[in-house]
């Protein structure tokens, strides 16, 4: 099969031989967990729980107040202690909930294996993935059943599910496609009876070969009925962004500014395939997810599953702490990741990695103006001009930054990987986004 | 004989094209507010958009209309209100107060602790994405001169101590600096006041202010049991004077255990 991809991007050093090919093991249950209530692109939740609460594992303890927003539920078994404002990956301090774990985990009664796939009509299917609270697990955290629903008017005919995993360092996904590639088919071919889709794609990029053939021996086993195909990619960041990985695999080119639905495809994370197939077998709603702890600060690199709400610097103890050296704790992948003030922060739906840089990785470059070299624009997957777009937004002319398509950049930093006047490309390309939401809502 | 046709077309067409553009003028011009610009001229002229209004050409045209108060202008002072008054033929209703911008926090950086490294756009607005900003304090002046960059009358410099110092000859009293700082760090003040000032924007209970800065209002009202005119109140743990019941007896100094109740005008001069 000929490799596929995309124009623009770059290749970073990959440092995924740490974790790579490392079984996936359980975290230690914390003593506590504390929640946030806002774990997903839109509307936060509302606590259903009181203080004072006995919670049991997978009970919703959080109602989503809009449409586009998933509920929450208990990792633990215990007592809700209290509900407070907690740090927050994101950055600004959310409404926590902080269960105290009884370490019985006993599982609430409601959990209970659904109907077989073959019985389940879509809306049931689209009702699950929306009670159990799923999203998507590769980072953005969309809320599943709304991609699930699209608008009555738009057909899709292709899903994709997004075993990429471009970004260095995490290898949570390529584990997950060795150890679980049943669920993931299990799970695409629910993702595509809801949609009614004909067709699924599995992109995996070729540096996981072993990914490819067990994702292949897992559709030869169980793909039964379903027209589901692994393509191979070319390994090249950001091959893993969603309108990348949609032109790579199918050739379609998402219109600026339009969703996946708009060219008939809906995008899946494997992490996301696995969870829809653990809540349609077992009732399971998702309340833990797999993470990869890794980075050269870290003395034992793992992949664990880990329960939502967990601090990470309970994780971090658990793979043996930090080096002396460490100096930077990122959540994600060291591309899009969020670089965090603290390790006193809960891990949530959306964390795929925790990744520890020491000194050597983290280097402070005064900012030069630019040289016009245009190696951001050659880069750039979106065919966007990061130098101008960085330069409108620096002279806080968001008009201009928004005609050269600010709002089109998805902020995966190969403009900024590649600028060799180090400027920070991205975070002004960041608050230029910011501005311009602000002002259009108004 | 060439020549005198060229000189017959080119000229008539000169004549033809001059006419057309005379009566043009007259017959579509639009009819204008000759006062705008007599208003415009009285104008500072800086376009610092104190007013509300993008420049000063558009503050002008809404005052003549009326629908712009007249003492909108902000760093013209009574000055420029009185002379707008008299083009319009009204009466004068600006107050006599100069305001001025004042920076509320003396949270240098080696007294207001920092609790991560911030690597990237040297603008407190961008600073503030990360985690709400780098300094402990969630209130405390971030440093990176946002309000420098932006004040129109080149009256904020930052100093060798990492906070702004406020140019007291220059400052017009705009509001620009305050209304760009993201934590609201700058008040806009009367700039003939005297007595004590509290120079803390610190709203958190006094343990979180004790952790995050050596010199952050705390809260503890000595100053409040100090003060015998009842100047200083205490909302939201943080420390106000009200200038006009102030005698500048200096009780509260002495009281405050957090040294960070400064004479007004000294500071403001210095």
């Amino acid at each position: 099969m000929s490799e596929r991809t995309f124009v623009g991007g770059i290749h970073p050093s990959y440092f995924k031989e740490s974790t790579a090919g490392m079984p996936i093991a359980p975290a230690r249950s914390p003593s506590q967990v504390i929640i946030p209530l806002h774990q997903n692109i839109g509307a936060p939740c509302e606590a259903t729980v009181k203080v004072g609460d006995e919670v049991k594992i997978g009970q919703k303890i959080g109602e989503p107040k809009g449409f586009v927003s998933a509920p929450i539920h208990a990792s633990v078994s215990g007592k809700v202690i209290k509900i407070e404002p907690y740090n927050h990956p994101l950055g600004n301090p959310v409404n926590a909930v902080f269960i105290e774990n009884d370490g019985q985990d006993t599982p609430y009664e409601v959990m209970k294996p659904n109907k077989p796939l073959e019985e389940l009509t879509p809306e049931e299917i689209i009702k699950i993935s929306k009670e159990a609270g799923l999203v998507g697990l590769g980072g953005a955290t969309f809320p599943t059943h709304v991609k699930l629903s699209p608008p009555s008017d738009i057909v899709i005919d292709t899903v994709i599910i997004n075993g990429a995993e471009c970004e260095p360092f995490l290898t949570a996904d390529h584990a997950l496609m060795l150890e679980r590639a049943d669920d993931i088919v299990y799970g695409l071919k629910a993702f595509m009876k809801a949609l009614r889709a004909t067709k699924g794609i599995i992109g995996i990029e070729d540096n996981k070969p072993d990914a490819v053939e067990s994702m292949k021996r897992a559709i030869a086993e169980g793909g039964g009925g379903y027209d589901i195909e692994v393509h191979t990619l070319h390994t090249k960041y950001p091959q893993g962004a969603e309108k990348m990985l949609i032109k790579a695999t199918t050739g379609r080119e998402v219109p600026p500014g339009a969703l996946p639905m708009a060219v008939s495809v809906v995008n899946q994370n494997t992490g996301t395939a696995v969870a829809m197939a653990e809540a349609i077998k077992l009732g399971k709603p998702l309340y833990e997810r797999v993470v990869t702890i890794t980075g050269p600060g870290v003395k034992e690199p793992a992949n664990l599953i880990v329960r939502n709400g967990t601090l990470v610097k309970d994780i971090i103890e658990q793979c043996g702490g930090m080096t002396d050296d460490a100096r930077k704790l990122i959540l994600g992948g060291p591309m899009m990741g969020l670089a965090q003030p603290t390790d006193d922060v809960p891990a949530i739906k959306g964390t795929s990695g925790i990744l520890i840089l020491t000194a050597e990785y983290v280097k402070d470059y005064s900012i030069a103006p630019c040289i016009k070299c245009g190696k951001c624009v050659e880069v750039c997957p979106m065919n966007l001009l990061p130098n101008f777009i960085g330069s409108a937004s620096e002279k806080e002319n968001m008009d201009l930054a928004e005609k050269y398509g600010a709002m089109d950049c998805f902020e995966c930093g190969c403009c900024t990987y590649t600028c060799p006047a180090r400027r920070p490309l991205v975070q002004w390309i960041r608050i230029a986004k910011g501005e311009i939401t602000a002002r259009r809502r108004k | 004989m060439d020549f005198v046709a060229a000189f017959v077309i080119i000229g008539g067409l000169g004549l033809i094209f001059g006419g057309l553009l005379a009566y043009t003028a007259q017959r579509f011009a639009v009819e204008e507010d000759a006062r705008v610009e007599t208003i415009c001229d009285l104008l500072p002229g800086a376009n610092c958009g104190a007013c509300g209004f993008p420049g000063c050409i558009n503050f002008a045209e809404k005052v003549v209309k009326g629908e712009a108060a007249v003492d909108c202008c902000v760093p013209g002072g009574k000055g420029v209100c009185d002379n707008i008054c008299e083009v319009l033929g009204v009466e004068s209703v600006a107050s006599e107060i100069k305001k001025m911008a004042e920076v509320y926090c003396i949270g240098t950086k080696d007294v207001a602790y920092d609790k991560f490294v911030y690597h990237g756009v040297p603008d407190c607005k961008a600073a503030m994405m990360y985690g709400g900003g780098f300094k402990a304090c969630k209130y405390g002046c971030l440093g990176l001169g946002t309000c420098v960059g932006i004040c129109p009358f080149d009256a904020m410099h930052m100093g060798a101590n990492g906070l702004p110092q406020v140019d007291v000859e220059r400052c017009t009293g705009c509001g620009v600096c305050a209304k760009a700082c993201p934590r609201g760090v700058i008040r806009i003040v009367n700039a003939d006041r005297t007595g004590k000032v509290v120079l803390c924007n610190s709203k958190d209970r006094g343990k979180a202010t004790r952790q995050a800065c050596e010199v952050g209002c705390i809260g503890c009202k000595a100053c409040v049991k100090a003060c015998p005119n009842e100047a200083v109140v205490v909302e939201d743990n943080l420390a106000y004077i009200d200038s006009t019941k102030c005698d500048d007896c200096g009780k509260c100094v002495e009281a405050c255990t957090r040294d960070i109740i400064k004479n007004a005008v000294k500071i403001a001069l210095s």
